[in-house]
């Protein structure tokens, strides 16, 4: 009964990503069938390397033959924003045993944007919902994929556009995270500092930059807290670090609330004494 | 016209890489994290979120073709429709049908 109410539970949740990973798999099938590939190579790829974005590029450096270390280069260069989910994901996954490994290799986007402050219902395994979660997005691309590589240019549906679902879906997680969150600063830093690097950088070359300087701006808003506050960040992070009863993780629950509480505060005062920026 | 060892052997390059940098805070912070990258791991998903909606937005350019107006409006319609009835399929299916109309159709 718990199985199926998590399965269910992980179901709906990734509905929204099923439908941008069929259709952005089949995109990606129809551009490898077309520089002369089979269709299981597309299978194969969406089952070993599991990346959307890379496996766009990766048509272009299978088809042009490019250079194995050309390969890792690019690859390191379009997939390291996934350090920082690994970085977010660290103490939840950490707990949950045999899946581990499977939950960590399907860590990409879209999975991360269910599994990073999922809110779960009673009655909901955790670390299963993970797994269901990141199963069955993997089932939706490797589908998608499959489908677009075997069917070919004989798929003929106007989808442009249809993309922005996956847009769509990060939007609507933005809007929970800051409607949950009384301390917006992170948020704001995220999208300022990428739109930033956007406009400096360029559109091949703004995602480093961005997560260094989102990274530096994380430290910055630290320091910019008061030493008191500082300090008990500090504990509830050994708290955390420790296994804790129910009723310990719920008072840091409260502790953390407050200092929300106080941070939004402290914040608004600076920002009205503050340059207004 | 496919070498199929060579397109393997870069298939398991891109898969290899792609996995190590999925592994790696895992396999770095084996024993123990430090308390900077806790820190980090608590208050990053709030600026991820952000920079992955640019990112989706990264081709946008306001200087020329449509000028971002199809995505700026599918981009309020979701945040409209998502604070009025807080239903994620909802707003996704109406800001990507939005989208969908305004680059087919409109512009």
């Amino acid at each position: 009964m718990k199985h199926n109410s998590t399965l269910r539970f992980a179901f709906t949740a990734t509905l929204p990503v099923m439908a941008g990973y069929i259709v952005l798999g089949i995109g990606f099938g129809v551009l490898l069938q077309d520089k002369g590939y089979a269709w299981w190579w597309a299978t194969l790829m969406s089952l070993t390397i599991y990346a959307g974005s890379m496996q766009y590029v990766a048509v272009d450096l299978l088809a042009g033959g490019a250079s194995l270390i050309a390969t890792a280069l690019m690859t390191v260069m379009v997939n390291l924003r996934h350090l920082f989910y690994g970085i977010t994901m660290l103490t939840k996954y950490n707990k949950a045993g045999k899946k581990k490994p499977y939950l960590i290799f399907a860590l990409t986007d879209e999975t991360y944007s269910l599994v990073c402050a999922p809110q779960l219902p009673d009655g909901i395994d955790e670390h299963r919902y993970y797994f269901y979660a990141s199963l069955l997005n993997q089932c939706y691309w490797v589908i998608g994929s499959t489908i677009g590589a075997a069917a070919g240019s004989a798929l003929s549906f106007n989808s442009t556009g249809i993309d922005f679902s996956m847009t769509a879906l990060f939007v609507v997680i933005f809007v929970e995270q800051w409607e949950k969150s009384r301390r917006h600063l992170p948020a704001l830093s995220g999208i300022v500092i990428s739109i930033a690097c956007r406009l400096l950088f360029g559109v091949d070359s703004f995602l480093i930059p961005a997560m260094a300087g989102i990274t530096a701006a994380m430290f910055l808003e630290k320091r910019w807290l008061k030493p008191e506050d500082e300090a008990k960040t500090t504990d509830e992070m050994k708290m955390t670090d420790k296994a804790k009863t129910t009723d310990e993780a719920k008072m840091t629950d409260e502790a953390k609330k407050a200092d929300k509480v106080k941070t939004t505060d402290e914040v608004k005062t600076m920002n009205k004494g503050g340059s207004g920026s | 016209m496919i070498d199929a060892g060579y397109s393997l052997a870069q298939i398991a390059v891109i898969a290899g890489v792609t996995a190590l940098i999925r592994f790696l805070p895992f396999l770095v912070f084996h024993k123990g994290t430090p308390k900077a990258v806790l820190y980090l791991g608590e208050v990053l998903p709030y600026a991820i979120i952000g920079m992955l909606v640019v990112y989706c937005l990264k081709n946008v350019s306001f200087i020329s073709g449509t000028h971002g107006i199809p995505e700026g409006l599918s981009v309020l319609l979701v945040v409209l429709l998502h604070r009025w009835r807080h239903n994620t399929l909802l707003s996704i299916a109406g800001g990507t049908v939005c989208y969908m109309v305004l680059v087919q159709a409109v512009f």
